[in-house]
């Protein structure tokens, strides 16, 4: 590795070769202020187009300033960040962006965790020299996310995430000068476009342009009418993350405090997510076994890999780009929409509620989640199974409003009898955590065997695709995981021209999974936060009593009471799904 | 083979050709054939002759007689009289503006006197859909030559020695460029030939490409040679379609001739072009915006490193030269460096066409040596400022260069100078400004094309761009203020310090250029509500002198918007407050009792 | 058209090739070539001028001599039509009259191969014949 010197500030340092001058002044502790720059460093994703050019700084001998965050670091290259010509040019430059930026901080979602507000903060700027024409575009609200372009810095990073990262393509930079913005294509509305919903995009922008549909005004809504019964589901990512918005480290578990806060607030019942997880484990670990099954027995029909189905956004993203897989992915709905189905039926019953007297409130670490909810085959006489879903900001400006202190709360269980879970479902919220949930009571179903090592290290990681070979009992079961949707896409490619080696395949949308997705506190770029979230979701899974589905007794008693057993026509009626074909929705009007 | 003893060029240019030279050469053919004569006089349709001004231009050899403005309806005379009889039509002569006389041989007109015609040489003497005609102008055989006789080394070293630097604007030297191109190992590599003229009034690069595309396609292969490139890509606006027409005549004649495709001429190099059309934005010109547009993808540039030498077209390494920096090659290889080196001046050698345009006498396509006099170019080539009014500035360099005044007429024109002059060479559009024009105006033209190009990826060119036109807008509304000027000025620095490309970076130039040039003037705009010359109409006043007005009421009637009041056979008045400066009043006044003020 | 496969073919067509623009390469650089121009005004053409000219650009064309022959208009000797003018490089131009083709093979061999003095020439008292 060759190491190169060059100074900066008057301070020497020394760089590996291919260093950029943000980074080899970040080493020394000289933050070079940036907006359009963005890295998720060790996980590949990065955004540099140098377009917003607030990293300028001066460099001897260069005719113009260079952006820090794209210009390579050269033997004895004498960098200044901070002259006046500097200061002058970035001030300006954020001058010129502020110019063309709504004044309206107080209403906006981002405020007070919007990077543009910050550098204007850190530069100390009172007024706008520069005024003049200010873009104006129509809001597109979808869904899931609402484009409000008018704050679109064209920091070119939702562009990256959706291209680069997730090869969806529904948003790409269109027009020129100054009227160009990120948009999709011919400027549609993002439900007219190939948009999956991850929420990749809102996950990365530094300002408002991007943001989720708010729902907690119908939740306060719906906890002040008299007449409802509200219940909140709350999964696995949402815990090991909502801490951080109440300046907890990341990694924090909040478990209790986040059930004793939901109390607080007014829900009636306050339910797992994690207990519909363990379900989706029984019947999607039925279906794989079931296919198997088949295709040890011969049968050339039958379709391999199975493919996970829990994640709304990577169901949109088949639908969309491979229609023509629709019947490979496994039918089961996902512990969203299961815990619906069952709150509504088996619950309802239980407690005497009709289901439209019965709100059904998710809390989810994703966006692809509200419209999953909003889906028709997940109504019932128009009534849906879940009612609304918010995302974990959501939940933590719900906490804020209320005024409780989440840090101070005290710890409580969640409610039975959709409380309970196993350490296998608790796992869902990070990648390779369905699968090895999966084979945990696919191994003892398919030998009849107790798994003595329940931990399977080899499925666990952070590299976007990963695959491993699991024993059971002499049958190798090749599994493939794959997170990000640019890595789902490749192994997805394989599966169509059938040359996937794969048994079965978890996808998850959001890079890291559920950890990373789209609902969750913004990380700005900090990839030890997803690794803490990780970190805690397998500390939480080791430390559960029970950490196989099967073994959940409140599922025992489900099975027993309600559904029969795992793909009975009941679960079939409730649990599973079927996918439609979208590759032909894009209409330009 | 019949003898030819006289042919007439006929200017096949798209200007001549919207001017109806096709028309013009079946009528000649038409004329000719009436008398007989078609065995001894051939119409040949060329490339553009650059005497744009007094097109479609006929021009008869072997005695250079140059017909301008000729129409189909004077072809007959042109045979009848000329082509039989020996008598110039004297009609049809070019007329020297400075003494009215005629001028019968284009040896003597001032306009190609001082032109040394390199990267033109064949426009305007060879039928550019005529491979034959290139062959037998020592076509192909630099080629020949290259491939044959030298190594890459050698044609490196040739042309780093010539001095030649890059034609598109930035004057990067050639031969270092290829250099660093060859010196990159990859499986493929590209040669592109970019094509996308955009400066607002160029067209050298169109001309080249239609008066005669074989240089260009030569000098592609002999660039693939030097570079170890199979593939060549011309990138060309698709608002060209003679010139691509004309490209896509060569490319097949050059492949069924053997020059471009498998085993050229015998050697073991194969080389082929392909053309990719633009769809016309001015950013395009820069290479990486060039490339990521033929890569299908949104036409924005990229940073730099990265050079396209390293990783340009999908990844590979990528030569892009200039349409008039290729034309300029086979010269050089065929020539020698040391002819060419000879021509021009110390760092800027050989020539440079320049198209030009505005209040000029002589408008059109030259091609004079580095080092020539914007004097000369001005005043001897371009014939003087139209209607005998006073030089006040020349453009150069399109939206990217700045304004020179008559201060810098003696500056020999090269790529240095012009920098040092605040301007610069980038392609070669020249416009000339007289008493008429107003700099604040002009300077406001540039941005509003400026913003109109931008691709909006960073900010200083996206919304820097955008501001520095809104302020010009205001000044020249009169509404300026001190503070917009000092914001002019700090912006347009950041401007040009700060943005991504080329085309941001040097988009301030023509508001920098005439701050320092006219200061004056932008004074007068904010301080006295003044535009010197007129242009500015919100700072106009149409005023009646009270004294010289008898009442007729003329003015009154046709005033669009009523804003001449007055009873009849007493001075009227102008309402300032509803009045648009159409100027129809003054128009209507038969007692010149109207001023502008 | 078939291909062209080593530099001595494409030099060889080149020769075949450079006789169709061979016109307009000496029309682009005359003072260095012989110049003849042929008088044909109506009684120029009346007397034989064009004959004259076609055998002059044949002759000159198969001696070898490159030359650029031009027409022009009335020069003012009706006396002594046809009249040629002749400029040789490096010379003065030299007005002849009365000639025929017999004349103008003289007027090659002898005056513009070997530089001797034919019989015939016009005294110069015009000013230009440019138009």
């Amino acid at each position: 590795m060759e190491l190169i010197k060059l100074t900066i500030d008057k301070r020497s340092v020394e760089v590996e070769k291919g260093t950029t001058i943000l980074q080899a002044a970040r080493q020394i502790g000289i933050d070079i202020p940036t907006l359009c720059y963005f890295s998720l460093g060790d996980m590949k994703i990065e955004n540099k187009p140098g377009g917003c050019r607030i990293c300028v700084v001066e460099v001897e001998g260069r005719r113009n300033l260079a952006p820090a965050c794209a210009t390579e670091c050269m033997a004895g290259m004498v960098v200044r960040t901070n002259t006046i010509r500097v200061l002058n040019a970035r001030r300006t430059v954020l001058e010129l962006i502020l110019s063309d930026h709504p004044f309206d901080c107080l209403v906006c979602a981002k405020s007070g965790n919007c990077e543009l507000q910050d550098l204007a903060h850190k530069f100390g700027v009172r007024e706008i020299p520069y005024k003049g024409e200010q873009s104006t575009y129509r809001k597109d609200t979808s869904p899931s996310i609402i484009r409000d372009v008018d704050k679109c810095v064209m920091c070119r990073r939702c562009e990256m995430m959706c291209n680069d990262v997730q090869s969806v393509g529904a948003l790409s930079a269109v027009n020129r000068g100054f009227q160009s913005v990120v948009a999709p294509a011919f400027e549609m509305n993002l439900d007219k476009s190939v948009c999956t919903y991850c929420g990749q995009c809102v996950a990365v922008c530094p300002t408002g342009a991007l943001t989720e549909v708010d729902h907690t005004r119908q939740i306060i809504a719906a906890l002040a009418d008299p007449n409802k019964t509200v219940v909140v589901q709350t999964a696995p990512a949402v815990r090991a993350a909502l801490g951080e918005e109440f300046g907890m480290e990341p990694g924090t578990l909040v478990t209790g405090k986040m059930v004793t806060a939901l109390r607080e607030i007014g829900f009636d019942y306050v339910f797992d997510t994690d207990f519909a997880a363990d379900l989706t484990i029984m019947e999607e670990g039925t279906e794989l076994l079931g296919r198997l099954g088949k295709f040890l027995a011969g049968d050339k029909e039958v379709k391999l890999p199975i493919l996970t189905s829990c994640c709304p956004a990577w169901v949109n993203f088949f639908e969309h780009n491979f229609p023509e897989l629709k019947d490979v992915p496994s039918t089961s709905r996902s512990p969203q929409q299961m815990f619906g189905a069952i709150a509504k039926t088996y619950f309802a019953d239980k407690i005497g509620v009709n289901r439209k007297e019965l709100v059904v409130v998710s809390v989810m670490p994703c966006l692809a989640k509200k419209y999953e909810c909003s889906r028709d085959e997940f109504k019932h006489d128009n009534n849906p199974d879940v009612d609304f879903s918010i995302s974990t900001r959501e939940l933590a400006a719900l906490i804020k409003q209320a005024n409780i202190d989440l840090v101070t709360l005290p710890e409580e269980d969640f409610d039975n009898p959709m409380g309970e879970s196993t350490g296998a479902s608790v796992i869902f919220g990070t990648t390779g955590g369905v699968i090895e949930a999966a084979v945990r009571t696919a191994y003892e179903v398919h030998t009849g065997k107790k798994l003595e090592k329940v931990d399977f290290e080899e499925l666990r990681g952070l590299e976007g695709i990963r695959h491993a070979e699991v024993d059971f009992d002499g049958l190798k079961l090749n599994i493939g995981i794959a997170h990000g949707l640019g890595n789902a896409r490749q192994l997805l490619n394989d599966v169509r021209d059938g040359k996937s080696e794969f048994h079965a395949i978890e996808i998850m949308a959001c890079p890291g999974g559920c950890i990373g997705g789209g609902g969750q506190p913004l990380h700005h770029g900090n990839s030890t936060i997803l690794k803490a979230r990780q970190m805690a979701l397998y500390r939480e899974d080791a430390g559960k009593p029970i950490r196989k589905s099967h073994e959940n007794p409140f599922i025992v008693k489900l099975y027993e009471e309600f559904l029969g057993k795992p793909m009975s026509e009941k679960s079939h009626h409730l649990l599973h799904t079927h996918y439609f074909d979208k590759s032909t929705k894009i209409v330009v009007e | 083979m019949a003898k030819y003893n006289q042919h007439l060029l006929v200017c096949g240019g798209t200007g001549c050709r919207a001017s109806q030279s096709d028309a013009i050469v079946e009528s000649l053919n038409r004329a000719l054939t009436e008398r007989g004569l078609e065995n001894e006089a051939k119409v040949v349709m060329t490339g553009c002759f650059g005497f744009c001004e007094k097109g479609p231009i006929v021009k008869v050899l072997p005695d250079n007689t140059f017909y301008t403005q000729v129409t189909p309806a004077d072809c007959d005379e042109i045979v009848a009289e000329h082509i039989f009889k020996g008598r110039k039509v004297n009609r049809l002569l070019y007329t020297d503006p400075e003494n009215q006389e005629h001028v019968s041989d284009s040896k003597h007109m001032g306009f190609y006197r001082k032109q040394i015609r390199i990267a033109l040489r064949n426009c305007g003497f060879i039928d550019p859909e005529n491979i034959e005609e290139y062959i037998a102008r020592d076509g192909y055989a630099a080629l020949g030559k290259v491939l044959l006789e030298m190594t890459p080394e050698q044609v490196l070293d040739d042309l780093i020695k010539s001095g030649l630097r890059g034609r598109g604007g930035g004057g990067f030297p050639t031969g270092l460029k290829w250099q660093l191109t060859r010196k990159v190992q990859a499986d493929q590599k590209y040669v592109v030939c970019n094509a996308d003229e955009g400066d607002p009034g160029a067209f050298m690069d169109r001309s080249i490409l239609e008066g005669d595309p074989h240089s260009v396609l030569e000098a592609m292969a002999i660039n693939g040679f030097c570079t170890g490139a199979t593939k060549g890509l011309i990138y060309i606006r698709a608002e060209y379609p003679l010139a691509i027409n004309r490209l896509k005549i060569a490319l097949k004649q050059a492949r069924e001739f053997g020059l471009l495709g498998e085993n050229i001429l015998g050697s073991d190099f194969s080389f082929d072009i392909e053309l990719r059309y633009g769809a016309g934005a001015f950013v395009c010109g820069e290479e990486t915006a060039l490339i990521h547009s033929m890569e299908g993808m949104r036409g924005e540039p990229t940073f730099k490193p990265p050079f396209p030498s390293e990783s340009g077209y999908m990844g590979k390494p990528t030569n892009v030269n200039n349409v008039e920096t290729y034309a300029n090659i086979p010269v050089i290889i065929l020539k020698g460096h040391e002819w060419f080196a000879s021509i021009g001046t110390e760092k800027s050698k050989g020539t440079k066409v320049f198209a030009l345009a505005g209040k000029i006498n002589n408008v059109g396509l030259i091609e004079v040596p580095m080092g020539t006099t914007l004097r000369e170019v001005i005043y001897e080539i371009g014939g003087g400022i139209k209607d005998g009014k006073q030089f006040k500035a020349v453009q150069t360099g399109g939206p990217s260069g700045g304004c020179l005044t008559a201060k810098h007429l003696d500056t020999p024109i090269d790529y240095d100078n012009l920098i040092a002059a605040g301007s610069m060479m980038g392609s070669g559009g020249m416009i000339v400004m007289d008493e008429d024009d107003c700099m604040v105006a002009i300077a406001k033209f540039y941005l509003e094309f400026t913003v109109e190009e931008s691709c909006g990826k960073c900010s200083p060119c996206r919304i820097g761009n955008k501001r520095l036109h809104e302020i010009l807008e205001k000044i020249t509304k009169g509404e300026g203020t001190m503070e917009d000027l000092e914001n002019l000025r700090n912006l347009s620095q950041v401007i040009k310090d700060t943005a991504l490309c080329g085309l941001g970076q040097t988009s301030p130039n023509p508001v920098l250029s005439t701050l320092d040039n006219f200061w004056e003037e932008y004074l007068e705009h904010v301080t006295e509500k003044k535009c010197r010359a007129g242009v500015c109409k919100h700072m106009l006043r149409y005023v009646i002198e009270p004294d010289a007005c008898v009442g007729c009421t003329a003015c009154a009637r046709n005033c669009p918007v009523n804003a001449i009041s007055g009873e009849r056979k007493k001075a009227h008045e102008i309402n300032q407050e509803i009045c648009i400066k159409c100027g129809a009043c003054v128009e209507k006044c038969k007692f010149n009792a109207i001023f502008v003020r | 058209m078939t291909k062209i496969k080593s530099l001595a073919d494409l030099r060889k067509i080149k020769e075949d090739l450079q006789e169709k623009i061979r016109l307009r390469e000496n029309a682009d650089q005359p003072e260095k070539l012989v110049q003849i121009k042929v008088g044909m005004a109506t009684s120029g053409i009346a007397s034989g001028a064009k004959e004259v000219m076609n055998f002059l650009i044949e002759e000159l064309e198969k001696r070898n001599v490159e030359a650029v022959v031009t027409q022009t208009g009335d020069m003012g000797y009706c006396y002594a039509e046809p009249t040629i003018e002749v400029i040789v490089p490096g010379k003065e131009p030299v007005v002849f009259g009365n000639v025929t083709t017999k004349k103008a093979d003289e007027i090659i061999e002898k005056y513009i191969k070997n530089g001797e003095l034919v019989d015939g020439i016009i005294p110069r008292n015009y000013e230009t014949i440019d138009n």
